[in-house]
């Protein structure tokens, strides 16, 4: 009996598992090296950068809201950690909490706004969106790194564990494990599904709405900077891009909803987002494969979704009631 | 106040919504280890009492005194912090959650800061065998239980609460006799556990089997406390409804040949498993009432007749022909001209921001347009019109539909519909919230577009809409037709006992015959 509700509630989860597992399989299959921890490695690397923005816009979409300036905290992040990712190991670890402390404080800024100002995620992310990047204009107006930017960092993050675990695959188990898990089973997580799925009942029924909406906004902050922090890592530099941060933007959206976030709120988990964000960089390597035009990328990156999406939605030709279409 | 201060006392509430008194100098004063009933029609002031009193709305004025000492809270959670919990009309469940994490919402048992999931389901198992609701499983997401045990959940979750005054607001509306039984069980247990309880139902039978004192209220103001069993039904009656009450509904035509015209008819329709087999016909001139108790597939019928549901099995006919309907637009269309009034106006009849004239003619914008584009002065005179025919009072036809009183929301809404001069009328509880004034004309208006040869189909929470404005009720149970009543036969104690699905003058015994 268990295992069915719990089937039932990992629905989205279980099918962009399924999803990416299909997609990553054809790529090994197909790639001429085969599965080598080297292969391995190089597709968590190119991942693990949208699974973090992912997870960072999953904690918004939660709560029924959306975060658009996910992509723009990402990039400016990632200008101040090109600044601040130098010097001895204790300065460079000064600089890693300076920079998730940086997104901490934007995702705090964008729930006051919400929360206070009464104002809809979709319209106040976008206007801190703008301001993030202005930020980020004013840390690198061109790109580059500082002389002393502590590349052994870069270097380990981007490297494996006993040469065969990528270290970027390790960190996100570990964030999944210790930070997603608790927060999933704590009473502000709860919460925050709660105010997702009917915002009036968790407010008849005394839930923290506030608080919950809050650290909502401020875990995606603190993901969106670690995000910001492997694109430094990624890059050994810090650029504020524009098309970056849009895409970025866009991208985190795509993953969540193939990973099974409803973008109503209420109903998806980090995990799903982590392997929407995998199998939708994972399009990318299948026509690397395949050998088939790089410009052909967004085309497919579109019908990929475009087919996942509608699977996930298959279930609207059962509704029986049409009121059911608009709710 | 001395050493035995009441539980809680409130001293002059009064609190208005824009120009509208809900509530007008209330006194009440709740004992521990006592029931209290509060009676009163719709409207009466009862849902703005037990919102103030459980922090959801501040009151405009007045004091709220709870062990002697003042109080305020300024949300629910205040509210529950005190030992005050409400069981709300309107669920306040989260369907996503599993009935588990909606019993213990607000403080889970945790360990190292997290949900403590073992714990948390004993909890839950054991609020839920206290409501007795032993047979739901907590592990099941709300959305996925029928209406009666959600209800039973929301019980269990006050009780999780430990509450030292439990509000149940029309607690059993949605639940069948055993249930019910089940629910007086609970309250009695928890009267000789010390615990104060306010009840509002306008099942005047629960509050006998239960109270310990009743206050009735009517249009925002205590009218009287009394000890249960000081009066008899007939001067409480009285008391809720004033004197004018009887003048309310407008004398009925007297029973009809049945050889009429059959507008509407309706065979073996089923959608299961809330639909089964109903049938039904109304004729021209006849307002046909839909009585039983709330969910027993009123809403469901009056959506499949106007081409919501999918999958319906069975046969529509309007004037002797066979139909299908698949849409709103085709049931509106000329040859079946059909219109649907809504269960919520807010949402599902009114585009609120947008102008009074723009919703008014939403429905009839073929009527109103050549080719496709709107003829403004044509629109503007029907508009007028029906602004007009229904008296609605609004500061014009370009402001918000959103800024109208409610009573006037729902004449819109009503309006909208008769620009099309539809001959099938359904109405989904229309006057739900509405004030006397306003109900009293829309009964008028039903009699009139009755009189000029529509068929109404007419469903109603308010036995006493039934009992003075229809024809015929046809009393629904478990998704099918259980008894027509017409005529004389139509009085508050066959409805009640019919809607209980009791046979003989069992009605509150609980002896449930089985469907």
């Amino acid at each position: 009996m268990s295992w069915r509700y719990w089937f039932s509630d990992n629905r989205g989860t279980l099918l962009a598992v399924a999803i990416f597992l299909a997609m990553f399989v054809l790529y090994i299959a197909n790639h001429p090296a085969g599965f080598t921890a080297n292969v391995v490695q190089t597709a968590a690397n190119k991942g693990v950068l949208l699974a973090l923005v992912a997870i960072a816009q999953t904690f918004v979409v939660l709560t029924a809201g959306i975060d658009l300036s996910v992509g723009m905290i990402l990039v400016m992040t990632s200008c101040l950690a090109s600044h601040i990712l130098a010097g001895t190991p204790l300065m460079t670890g000064l600089g890693v909490a300076g920079v998730l402390g940086a997104g901490m404080l934007a995702g705090a800024l964008n729930g006051l706004i919400v929360i206070f100002g009464r104002l809809q995620p979709i319209v106040a992310t976008i206007a801190t969106g703008a301001i993030f990047f202005g930020i980020a204009l004013i840390l690198r107006p061109t790109p580059g790194a500082s002389p002393e930017l502590n590349w052994d960092l870069a270097d380990m993050m981007m490297g494996k564990v006993a040469n065969t675990v990528p270290m970027s695959l390790v960190v996100l188990a570990a964030l999944v494990l210790f930070v997603w898990i608790p927060f999933r089973r704590s009473v502000i997580g709860r919460a925050t599904y709660a105010v997702g799925s009917s915002e009036i009942a968790a407010y008849m029924s005394g839930m923290p709405i506030r608080r919950a909406k809050f650290t909502a906004y401020v875990m995606s902050g603190l993901f969106a900077a670690m995000g910001g922090l492997y694109l430094t890592f990624f890059t050994y530099s810090g650029e504020a891009s524009l098309s970056n941060g849009n895409t970025y933007t866009l991208y985190s959206i795509a993953a969540v909803v193939l990973g099974g976030v409803s973008l109503f709120g209420g109903r998806g988990s980090a995990i799903g987002a982590i392997f929407g964000a995998l199998a939708f960089r994972s399009i990318g390597d299948l026509l690397f494969v395949f050998d088939l035009d790089p410009l052909l990328q967004p085309l497919f990156q579109g019908v990929v979704l475009m087919i996942a999406v509608s699977i996930g939605s298959a279930r609207l030709f059962q509704v029986r009631n049409r009121l059911e279409f608009f709710s | 106040m001395t050493a035995a201060a009441p539980l809680l006392r409130l001293e002059g509430i009064s609190k208005r919504y824009g120009g509208v008194r809900a509530l007008e100098g209330a006194d009440l004063v709740i004992e521990a280890g006592r029931v209290h009933a509060i009676l009163g029609e719709n409207g009466a002031g009862k849902s703005t009492l037990i919102k103030v009193i459980s922090g959801v709305v501040a009151p405009d004025e007045g004091t709220m005194l709870l062990d002697g000492r003042e109080v305020r809270f300024a949300d629910p959670a205040a509210a529950n912090a005190a030992g005050i919990v409400c069981i709300f009309q309107e669920l306040s469940l989260i369907p996503d959650l599993t009935v588990a994490d909606n019993i213990i919402a607000s403080n889970p048992p945790t360990r190292l800061g997290m949900i403590d999931r073992t714990a948390q389901r004993r909890l839950a198992e054991d609020a839920l065998r206290r409501a007795g609701g032993g047979d739901i499983d907590p592990r099941v997401p709300v959305k996925d239980l029928p209406l009666s045990r959600r209800q039973i959940v929301e019980i269990a979750k006050a009780l999780a609460r430990k509450p030292r005054l439990l509000i149940l607001d029309e607690a059993t509306s949605a639940l069948t006799a055993t249930d019910v039984e089940t629910v007086l069980a609970v309250i009695r247990r928890l009267r000789s556990e010390g615990v104060a309880l306010m009840y509002i139902s306008h099942r005047m039978h629960e509050i006998a089997a239960l109270a310990d004192d009743c206050t009735v209220f009517r249009n925002g103001r205590k009218i009287a406390t009394y000890a249960a069993g000081s009066k008899t039904d007939e001067q409480v009656v009285e008391l809720m409804i004033g004197r004018e009450y009887h003048n309310v509904f407008p004398p009925k035509p007297g029973p009809r040949t049945e050889s009429g015209v059959a507008v509407l008819e309706v065979r073996n329709l089923s959608w299961a498993p809330r639909l089964r087999d109903v049938s039904l016909t109304a004729r021209a001139g006849e307002i046909v009432g839909l009585g039983g108790l709330d969910g027993q597939g009123q809403r469901e019928l009056m959506l499949a007749l106007f081409g919501v549901l999918r999958g319906t099995a069975g046969e529509i006919l309007i004037d002797g022909e066979k139909v299908s309907i698949n849409s709103p637009r085709q049931a509106k269309s000329d040859r079946i001209g059909m219109a649907l009034i809504p269960e919520d106006r807010k949402t599902e009849g009114l585009m609120l921001p947008m102008s009074v004239r723009d919703n008014l003619s939403f429905a009839a914008l073929s009527e109103v347009s050549r080719l496709g584009v709107i003829d403004s002065a044509r629109e503007r005179r029907k508009v007028d019109e029906m602004i007009a025919l229904l008296s609605i009072k609004t500061a014009g036809t370009g402001v918000p539909a959103g800024s109208l009183s409610g009573g006037n929301q729902q004449k819109i809404v009503i309006a909208k519909w008769l620009m099309r001069q539809p001959r099938v009328i359904l109405l989904n509880d229309p006057t739900r919230g509405i004030d006397v004034g306003t109900k009293q004309e829309i009964y008028q208006l039903l009699r009139k577009l009755a009189d000029e040869g529509a068929a109404i189909l007419f469903y109603s929470t308010d036995y006493d809409e039934l009992i003075g404005c229809c024809d015929r009720v046809l009393v629904m149970y478990d998704g099918t037709v259980r008894r027509t009543l017409a005529g004389a036969e139509i009085t508050e104690h066959a409805l009640i006992s019919s809607a209980l699905n009791l046979t003989g003058e069992e009605a509150g015994r609980g002896s449930r015959t089985v469907p």
